[in-house]
């Protein structure tokens, strides 16, 4: 079972490049503030996984405190491309 | 390794991982933002609560699968808000919306 979190890890890095492509490319900053809060996602799987591989339980805290920072970055950035400024 | 349990819990992994390959796809091809918007936040919300959801069979009753339940809650709240907000601010930006026969951008 654990060759199998290997692989989904794996897997996940890869569609990581894919959403990379998107930051890189894409035409405006919200097309690339979607793809960063997709990469976002994916790592908090990947922290999960990771922790599920090595047996180490503290991965979950880990990943539930990026989950917080990666909606408020998101938040944030979206409200200063809206207004300009964030306060 | 043919136990039941583990069975469903790699059925549950492969599901979500399908999903998280479909939405960087379609963030790559589709033409514009909105509709981007639309293949990556929904992919990635159901995408991780399978995965998740396979960990927690794996795990069974424990405090960690509490913990992993409520990061799927947290996730499923925080996907669509993320994605809206983002939206939103394209919008008010008047970001250029893709109508069939135009180029992509």
């Amino acid at each position: 079972m654990i060759d199998l979190f290997t692989v989904t890890g794996l897997v996940l890095i890869c569609t990581i490049f894919l959403c990379l492509f998107r930051v890189i490319i894409g035409p405006g900053a919200c097309n690339r503030l979607i793809a960063a809060n997709t990469i976002g996602t994916k790592i908090i799987l990947l922290l999960v996984l990771v922790g599920y591989i090595y047996g180490r339980n503290l991965f979950l805290d880990i990943a539930l405190a990026y989950a917080m920072i990666n909606f408020l970055a998101t938040l944030a950035i979206a409200k200063y491309l809206e207004k300009g400024c964030i306060c | 390794m043919f136990d039941p349990v583990s069975i469903v819990v790699a059925a549950l992994i492969i599901m979500g991982l399908f999903f998280m390959i479909v939405g960087p796809i379609g963030l790559i091809r589709l033409p514009d933002l909105f509709t981007r918007a639309h293949a990556s936040g929904k992919c990635d919300t159901l995408g991780q609560a399978l995965i998740l959801l396979g960990l927690i069979v794996y795990e069974g009753f424990t405090f960690d699968a509490v913990k992993l339940l409520l990061l799927i809650i947290f996730l499923y709240i925080m996907s669509p808000t993320a994605t809206h907000a983002i939206v939103r601010a394209a919008h008010i930006l008047k970001y250029h919306a893709w109508k069939p026969g135009e180029e992509r951008e």
